[in-house]
């Protein structure tokens, strides 16, 4: 799971044959036993084969948070796109070639007025077709909490302190929907491309919890 | 807690800063991830039914296993459940995974 | 698609105080509110019945927003709201 700037590519962690060792090496833990018992029953049983499970496992190291941005850039350069965007977020995004599953997204655009940030209270829902797996911070007990009660403090926490007259809308995802947050586009972008807009913007800008990079920075 | 709110119900709790550490994710934990994805996508159980033993599981198991740990779990609930296989299948299969080695490599590389 | 739901946009919903055990996706913190249904969408598979592998009727679900103020007394700032989605058979008119 790359983190925000360092969306390089997956040394170490192709599912081809040679990577993981680190893991591998330590002390076989309960819940590691249960795991390869329980795929190896599956695999027995006929639910699932050892190609499924691989390919499963390369779709999902091939989601980072790279193709958020690319939907989010494309948004910033395109009012048509962006409209259709917030309209259907699913739609707009498999426009794009991204392969959303059954996925039902809903984006939500920050602006001068508005900044929006995503949170799972019940669990730890994520756009995970969008933006990969979930940070650890994402899960845990301090973000999930806190996030509706003073999403101020928690975003001050990020290093995002917003002012007063900008409303803050929080959305949690307690149902069928994922989220995710179109940041505003910065200053000082106009007539950027839509592949340099998108290194500007970061995981965290389309959770919520930060903003998109300034150029140059 | 004695209004029935349940301990994952955690919105508006009071709680410390938020923890800035991430980790990438090992190789059983992604195998964890794909498996949930795979059988529930079988139709043998849905998200919600894995939530619900996540759940059920409680609040100690929250705050002592990690994530895919608690994932493993749930999963393993809902497909005994579902009748894929047995208990004691799953526990000869485990006695035979701890039997091929002392490493998550040995023991999943030997099937 | 929202031809039978019973709450337009803009119309004041009221989460149902309800605290049974179970499975549920209705956040307590929410119950017992009142908030202003943002958009309608579904109907999906109701998750108190999926859970147990039980044949799951359609909800429509509600987005549904509500004022950070109306649920904290000590709420960062009055103008922040939070949104979530509330299956029909959480809401009752407000």
């Amino acid at each position: 799971m790359p983190h925000d700037h360092h969306d390089h590519s997956h040394e170490g962690m192709s599912p081809s044959g040679h990577p993981y060792r680190a893991d591998q090496d330590g002390p076989l833990s309960y819940w590691q036993n249960m795991e390869i018992a329980v795929r190896e029953l599956l695999i027995e049983k006929g639910v699932v084969t050892p190609e499924q499970v691989a390919a499963q496992i390369e779709a999902m190291d091939a989601r980072t948070p790279a193709n958020g941005a690319a939907v989010v850039a494309r948004a910033w350069t395109d009012p048509a796109f962006r409209a259709r965007l917030l309209e259907d977020g699913s739609a707009a995004s498999r426009e794009m070639g991204f392969d959303v599953g059954p996925m039902k997204l809903i984006a939500v655009e920050n602006t001068e007025d508005v900044h929006n940030v995503i949170v799972c209270t019940l669990c730890s829902c994520y756009p995970r077709n969008l933006l990969g797996l979930p940070p650890d911070w994402y899960k845990s007990r301090a973000y999930r909490s806190r996030t509706v009660r003073e999403p101020r403090k928690v975003l001050s926490e990020f290093g995002l302190d917003l002012p007063d007259d900008v409303t803050v809308r929080v959305h949690d995802s307690t149902a069928d929907m994922r989220y995710i947050v179109v940041p505003a586009r910065p200053e000082g972008t106009e007539g950027m491309d839509e592949a340099t807009l998108a290194t500007l913007v970061t995981r965290d800008s389309m959770i919520g919890t930060g903003v998109a990079r300034l150029p140059n920075s | 807690m004695t209004d029935g709110r349940r301990w994952h119900d955690m919105g508006g709790d009071a709680a410390g800063p938020v923890p800035g550490d991430e980790h990438d994710f090992a190789l059983w934990e992604k195998r964890v991830d794909a498996l949930m994805i795979l059988a529930s996508g079988a139709g043998h159980f849905t998200v919600d039914g894995l939530r619900r033993a996540l759940e059920d599981m409680g609040e100690k198991a929250f705050e002592e296993m990690t994530y895919y740990e608690r994932w493993i779990a749930s999963i393993n609930q809902n497909l005994i459940e579902a009748g894929i296989y047995s208990i004691e299948e799953l526990g000869a299969k485990m006695e035979e995974v701890s039997a091929r080695g002392d490493t998550y490599g040995e023991a999943a590389d030997a099937s | 698609m929202q031809a039978d739901a019973d709450f337009a946009p803009g119309a004041r919903v009221r989460v149902r105080a309800l605290m049974p055990p179970g499975h549920i996706r209705t956040p307590a913190y929410l119950r017992g509110h009142v908030g202003e249904v943002e958009r309608v969408l579904g109907p999906f598979g109701n998750p108190e019945k999926l859970a147990y592998m039980l044949p799951a009727d359609k909800q429509r679900l509600y987005r549904v927003r509500f004022r950070l103020a109306d649920l904290w007394p000590d709420a960062d700032a009055p103008t922040d709201t939070i949104d979530a989605e509330i299956y029909a058979h959480w809401l009752e008119p407000a």
